[in-house]
């Protein structure tokens, strides 16, 4: 027997080590992340460089910000000579900003009060958990809106709301017989209420429930964009999908109509649609009929936005597979059923990632109005601020007040429409 | 017992223009047709009711009358004599200059952005995504005003750059960036035919070379299909692409006329202008984010199993990028590229703001204002940019019928 000495067996497990220090932790994802290659280090020290030059620059320019002065040289003379932004013009044109110069002071409440309501109306349409009932309130915006802002006699905004409600009315009634009944006798339904309603109400001064009135052309400001923004998407969405429906038709008369509005609303840029509706579309009115330029940039965004959206739409209707068009025929639906009760809400829901793309271009490009002269957020900035005596040479402060507006709500926007894409996604890949 | 009849053969009756789904769309589209041309009528009859009230007509010889005003910035001849028609002309050239210089660094400034968001640097992916939100969330429009401001009020003016100790120096000692425009160096042949002779030749040269290029690395490619061995085009292709240009400015003698300050100006040397640049700049940063996220959206939508497989086959990962992912990707880039191209094109009418003499500005902005004739200048306007859209589009479908999935 061969004694076989072992020279050390090991009894118990080696007590495991940490990690060497440069495999975990922040060191690891320092060296994963920013120095991995020597390409990617470059990268980083030239990303920290320039991000040290924006911050450098712009931090105690902010920093240093003066938010009480009643002109620029004031500004200046308090900084003397560091560098500063002079806030003071936001503080001192806050107003001015919000509703433009010609809105009257005293009534500045009303519209601040219908922008808080179109929060209230607004979540029902944008939050689906809410409870229903909220659409009423919703339904009844546009009306309160209108009143609040422009003003004047109750009558008018009541009477148009009784039309839409006359109508809604005759829709539900008739609309289990056929959609197209229910559908144009409810829009001659609304026509008539509003013709018999327009020889009862007179139109001189009704004393009761009239707020003083406020013409068109003294709104002005952010409120502006918002107004159109909000307005111009609403309407169109309507049309949009109407639109979008006639180019998908088999009638070749009613889709060539779609096609040509379509495909020139997209091909000329929103700057000259805006100079049509400036100088071009009064003449397309009756003599006399004196429709305001508010009016007419609504109808020309409208039309602009309509088109885009019917695009997006489209392509929407084109993305369903074909067997739930013919699921529907085989059901037995005629046109419109299939259409209301199977494509549209599924359609819909795929257009709408592109529905939001097209709302926050629309709302971006609101702007353009300053181009016709009228005094939005940035019409008022080029125009009264920055010609002003004490304001002239306040570029930075307005500008980049104007963007962080604009980003804010354009951000939240998408932001939401993120959300909802996760919200509604059904399928499971 | 029963019999299977027909149905009976009933004649046409009125009924059943809205009853009979054979029929019905007739009906519909007659009302459709009828409404359309009803309101086409009556919108037209305003017109031409409000006109005569205004003692206004629709005549579109105003065109040949002289323009009357000045246009600085402008690519053909043009004096304050010329026609109303070569003023918007000049606007047209002008659209279409800033158009294509747009388009070329957006989509410069695109593409990076969108490599360098999927980039695995984590500083860089995010910065990438600061610059995307934060263009496409801000209108173009505060965008082409904040680089507008830049040029003229940050840039300073000729007369710094004056004295002994000039507060301001010129960049590299060649270019002037000042408040009245931005001077860079002329390049010109000394032994030259001149002008638009010369620019010309090197033009040919450089589609010379291309077409050059091209047939080696055809004769590359039948040469490895034909052995399976490629040979190195690298330095041909060079060869190719420099050799004639290169000789080209030795032969004729290619030198610059450096901007000088002369007066109180910058004299010589070729004078880009503060407006061109605002909005020239603005699209392209503005527009390079939207074409970033497409470019992105591009290359992740090739699925990683193609990358995989190729590597698989035993390519080399350089020639994976350009032979499997690049293809690929480019079938899902190339349309919305174009239509940002598009956008770029209509987006370029914001030059009024800036007092870039573009066709909104000279056609729909100056020749309207002076001749009152606002309704032919904007359907000639409107023409212009539908006749640039249509074509636009055209070479999308035409794109897109090309690169389509041939299958079944």
């Amino acid at each position: 027997m061969v004694d076989r000495t072992i020279a050390f067996v090991r009894t118990e497990d080696v007590p495991a080590m940490p990690p060497p220090p440069n495999a975990t932790g922040p060191a690891k994802w320092v060296k994963d992340n920013l120095f991995a290659t020597p390409a990617n280090s470059v990268l980083t020290i030239l990303a920290i460089l320039a991000i040290y030059f924006i911050l450098s620059g712009s931090v105690p320019w902010m920093l240093n910000g003066i938010w009480a002065s009643p002109s620029l040289a004031v500004c200046r003379e308090i900084l003397d000579g560091a560098s500063g932004a002079c806030f003071a013009v936001l503080a001192e044109r806050w107003n001015q900003l919000l509703f433009g110069f010609q809105y009257p002071a005293d009534l500045y409440w009303r519209p601040g009060l219908a922008f808080v309501l179109l929060f209230f109306a607004a979540a029902p349409v944008l939050f689906f958990d809410l409870p229903r009932k909220l659409l009423i309130f919703t339904a009844l915006y546009p009306f309160i809106a209108f009143w609040l802002i422009w003003g004047g006699s109750i009558f008018g905004p009541l009477l148009a709301l009784l039309g839409i409600v006359a109508g809604a009315f005759f829709y539900q009634k008739f609309v289990k017989n056929s959609f197209a009944l229910g559908f144009f006798g409810a829009i001659v339904t609304a026509l008539v209420v509003w013709t018999v309603g327009g020889y009862i109400i007179p139109d001189g001064e009704i004393a009761e429930g009239a707020m003083r009135s406020v013409p068109s052309r003294d709104l002005g400001g952010f409120m502006l964009n918002m107004m159109l923004g909000v307005t111009c998407v609403s309407l169109s969405l309507p049309i949009g999908i109407a639109l979008a429906l006639g180019r998908q038709s088999s009638m070749p008369i009613i889709k060539y109509i779609c096609v040509i509005f379509i495909e020139f609303i997209r091909g000329v840029p929103l700057i000259t649609l805006l100079f049509v509706a400036n100088v071009m579309l009064g003449y397309f009115f009756p003599p006399g009929s004196g429709v305001d330029l508010f009016l007419r940039v609504v109808i020309m965004i409208t039309m602009f936005s309509a088109a885009y959206i019917a695009e997006v739409i489209r392509g929407g209707l084109a993305a369903l597979p074909k067997g739930q068009y013919e699921a529907a025929d085989s059901l037995g639906l005629d046109y419109a059923q299939a259409m209301r009760l199977i494509i549209l809400p599924q359609a819909l829901k795929i257009s709408i990632p592109g529905i939001v793309n097209v709302s926050v271009g629309l709302f971006k490009d609101t702007t353009l109005v300053s181009v016709i002269s009228m005094f939005d957020l940035v019409g008022m900035i080029r125009g009264p601020i920055l010609a002003s005596v004490e304001w002239q040479g306040v570029y930075w402060e307005l500008f980049g007040f104007a963007a962080l507006l604009f980003f804010i709500t354009c951000y939240g926007i998408s932001q939401y429409s993120q959300w909802l894409e996760r919200r509604l996604a059904t399928d499971h890949r | 017992m029963t019999s299977i009849t027909d149905p009976p053969r009933g004649s046409f009756q009125l009924s059943m223009l809205i009853n009979d789904t054979r029929y019905r769309s007739y009906t519909f589209q007659a009302i459709a047709f009828i409404v359309l041309a009803l309101s086409i009528g009556y919108l037209i009859n305003n017109l031409f009711t409000n006109l005569a009230a205004q003692g206004l007509d629709i005549d579109f010889g105003f065109l040949g009358a002289p323009a009357g005003y000045d246009i600085n910035q402008r690519l053909i001849e043009y004096t304050s004599q010329s026609t109303n028609l070569r003023a918007a002309f000049v606007g047209i050239l002008n659209t279409l200059l800033v158009a294509f210089l747009a388009c070329v660094t957006a989509t410069i400034f695109g593409v990076l952005a969108g490599v360098l968001r999927l980039s695995n640097n984590w500083l860089v992916r995010k910065l990438m995504a600061i610059y995307v939100e934060i263009f496409r969330n801000i209108p173009v429009l505060i965008w082409v005003l904040i680089i507008f401001t830049i040029m003229i009020a940050v840039l300073p003016g000729p007369r710094e750059f004056r004295g002994d100790d000039p507060a301001a120096t010129m960049f590299l000692g060649i270019s002037a960036f000042t408040n009245r425009g931005v001077y860079i160096p002329l390049p010109f042949f000394e032994r030259g035919f001149g002008g638009g002779l010369d620019f010309l030749m090197v033009i040919v040269v450089l589609v010379g070379s291309f077409f050059g290029a091209r047939a080696v690395t055809a004769r590359a490619t039948r040469i490895q299909e034909a052995t399976g061995e490629r040979p190195a085009t690298l330095l041909t292709n060079l060869a190719i692409w420099f050799g004639p240009l290169i000789a080209i400015f030795l032969i004729f003698g290619l030198s610059f006329e450096v901007p000088e300050l002369k007066g109180f100006n910058f004299a010589g040397g070729i004078k880009v202008g503060g407006p061109l640049i605002a909005i020239w700049f603005a699209l392209s940063i503005y527009t390079g984010a939207f074409i970033a996220e497409n470019v992105r959206a591009g290359i992740q939508a090739v699925s990683k199993g193609q990358t995989e497989a190729a590597g698989a086959l035993g390519i080399r990962p350089g020639r994976i990028m350009s032979l499997v992912v690049l293809p690929q990707a480019l079938r899902v880039i190339i349309p919305p590229l174009i239509s940002n191209y598009l956008n770029i094109t209509k987006n370029s009418s914001l030059a009024i703001l800036v007092g870039y003499a573009d066709v909104t500005a000279t056609l729909g902005g100056i020749t309207l204002n002076q001749t009152g004739r606002a309704i032919e200048c904007i359907l000639l306007l409107m023409l212009f940019y539908l006749t640039i859209s249509l074509l636009i589009s055209a070479v999308i479908n035409v794109y897109n019928n090309a690169i389509k999935l041939k299958e079944r």
